[in-house]
């Protein structure tokens, strides 16, 4: 349990102080290897090496999980592997066909999910979200669930706005746009996993030419893009007000909070790599951010066209008054 | 060799179609009832069926079909996507709750959710009847006054079956699904409009 309270210690003080951070990562394999050798690791240690060799071609360095065997050959292999691997030995694993090994991408409390939800909305300057929040438990539940509200909270209020919009003319007959569900689900639900993946490629390219102190695994890139999309579903619902400045000012919001989320995670990242690599991975990061935001509200939303609204000459003013 | 004999007499081998047919009828109708008056009691979680949720849900898709000829201009849902939300999600949040670590087995809590959105198909069946009358602002309330109510009963139902397989510190996760699956199917619902 000492190395858990380390960790996190060591997490919060990450950002400020580069140096003592890694003194304090290659002091751990030590710690740990005595601790799973005394404990844990005795019982079960003959038949985690039989399972071992079946398992390693699958396995992936970054994932926080693998047997005890494993995670033993690895610490004594090479010494700087990072925090999660750390961690990983305390998890009980099984193999990937059994459902208690889906069940440990579930395993949160609600408060856990809170806390992760009002980090999101809350950004830290200067802090890691996966180091604050996550702490080498990433969940699947948040994404998921974060993802499913987005999906019908866009193709719900995109009918509203646009029932509203024409609301007062006559010759208006309001029909259901039903497949707006089915686009929504397949832009969500494709960027909130085939960015992450491309991105935990990208890293795990990066890393192979480049040490960098900060790695994250696949997991742990899905949660932070589902819980920074988490900011969205509000925004969606307030985009029903049929007014341009209004919505752009939302979008702006919207998109400073989850962006600035998304570029302190992936900084540490990517920080002792190439300096022009590290700014273009960020600015693509925060690109493709807004190409969906802008892309949802482009798409979903009819845009207020005023020449047909009554208000007419009120909506100029209006839109002043807000943008001020 | 004694229980062999009495399972042969019990047996529904021997006994005619219509009984067969009339008990599970009464089966299916008992569970509605449980479902119209919510209370603590595992009747529908011990002995489960789908034929309540299979009714249900073709019902609900058949009267979410609208009557329109020309398809492309028709918008709102058709019957295999009603069909497929309705036990996709109930498949989706079924292994939601399984995954947080509920004590509730697979086709316990698909029966429940089948047979929650009894109180939907109620307020679709009012729906069409009150789109009968004239259009406007107050056929619109009344509607969605009765969408609102049926929605809050599948709800208060869904979860006074549900909630107590759940670990403690993780009802609120296990019971948020099913909030938006059945604020889905209102929606589906309040939004209709026969052509």
């Amino acid at each position: 349990m000492a190395a858990v309270d380390d960790l996190q210690f060591e997490g919060a003080e990450m950002d400020t102080n580069n140096s003592c951070g890694a003194e304090r990562v290659d002091s751990h394999p030590m710690r740990e290897f005595g601790d799973a050798a005394t404990s844990a690791a005795n019982p079960g240690t003959t038949t985690i090496h039989i399972e071992g060799p079946s398992e390693s071609p699958t396995h992936q360095p970054g994932l926080p999980r693998g047997s005890g065997g494993e995670e033993d050959d690895e610490l004594l292999g090479n010494d700087d592997s990072d925090k999660t691997e750390l961690l990983a030995g305390q998890k009980k694993s099984s193999p990937f066909w059994t459902f208690e090994y889906y069940q440990t991408f579930f395993d949160v409390d609600t408060y856990q999910v809170f806390d992760r939800i009002k980090g999101s909305l809350l950004p830290i300057p200067g802090k890691n979200f996966v180091r604050l929040y996550i702490r080498s438990n990433p969940d699947l539940y948040g994404p998921f669930w974060i993802c499913a509200t987005l999906v019908f909270a866009i193709a719900i209020s995109g009918n509203l706005s646009n029932f509203l919009i024409h609301l007062g003319e006559k010759t208006y007959h309001y029909v259901p746009e039903f497949r707006k569900v089915s686009i929504a689900a397949t832009i969500i639900y494709a960027y909130a996993w085939l960015v992450p993946l491309a991105l935990w490629g990208f890293l795990m390219w990066r890393n192979s030419k480049v040490m960098n102190i900060v790695s994250y695994s696949f997991l742990e890139i899905v949660c932070v893009y589902g819980y920074s999309l988490f900011i969205y579903i509000p925004t969606a619902v307030l985009w029903i007000i049929p007014q341009k400045a209004v919505r752009w000012i939302l979008v702006m919001i919207a998109l400073g909070i989850s962006g600035s989320v998304l570029a302190m995670t992936f900084w540490p990242a990517v920080r002792e790599d190439n300096r022009r690599i590290a700014l273009a991975t960020i600015g693509m990061i925060v690109l493709l951010h807004t190409l969906l935001s802008v892309g949802c509200l482009a798409y979903f939303f009819d845009a207020p066209e005023m020449d047909h609204l009554p208000t007419t000459t009120v909506a100029p003013n209006q839109t002043v008054g807000t943008a001020k | 060799m004694r229980s062999h004999i009495r399972e042969f007499d019990s047996s529904t081998l021997n006994e005619s179609v219509q009984n067969t047919i009339m008990r599970d009828l009464k089966a299916v109708g008992k569970k509605f009832m449980h479902v119209l008056y919510p209370r603590k009691s595992n009747t529908l979680l011990r002995d489960w069926d789908l034929w309540g949720p299979l009714i249900l849900c073709v019902t609900l898709a058949l009267m979410l079909q609208r009557s329109s000829i020309d398809s492309e201009k028709d918008g709102g849902p058709q019957f295999a996507e009603v069909f497929v939300i309705v036990w996709f999600g109930a498949v989706t949040i079924t292994l939601n709750s399984k995954l947080l670590g509920g004590n509730i087995s697979f086709f316990q809590s698909l029966c429940v959710l089948g047979y929650c959105i009894l109180p939907l198909t109620v307020a679709m069946l009012v729906c069409r009847l009150v789109l009968l009358a004239e259009p406007g602002p107050i056929n619109f309330m009344v509607r969605l006054f009765v969408v609102i109510v049926m929605f809050a009963w599948s709800i208060v139902a869904s979860t006074a079956f549900l909630a107590d397989s759940q670990p403690p510190n993780r009802k609120a996760l296990a019971i948020y699904p099913v909030f938006l699956f059945y604020f889905v199917i209102s929606w589906m619902i309040l939004t209709f409009t026969p052509q």
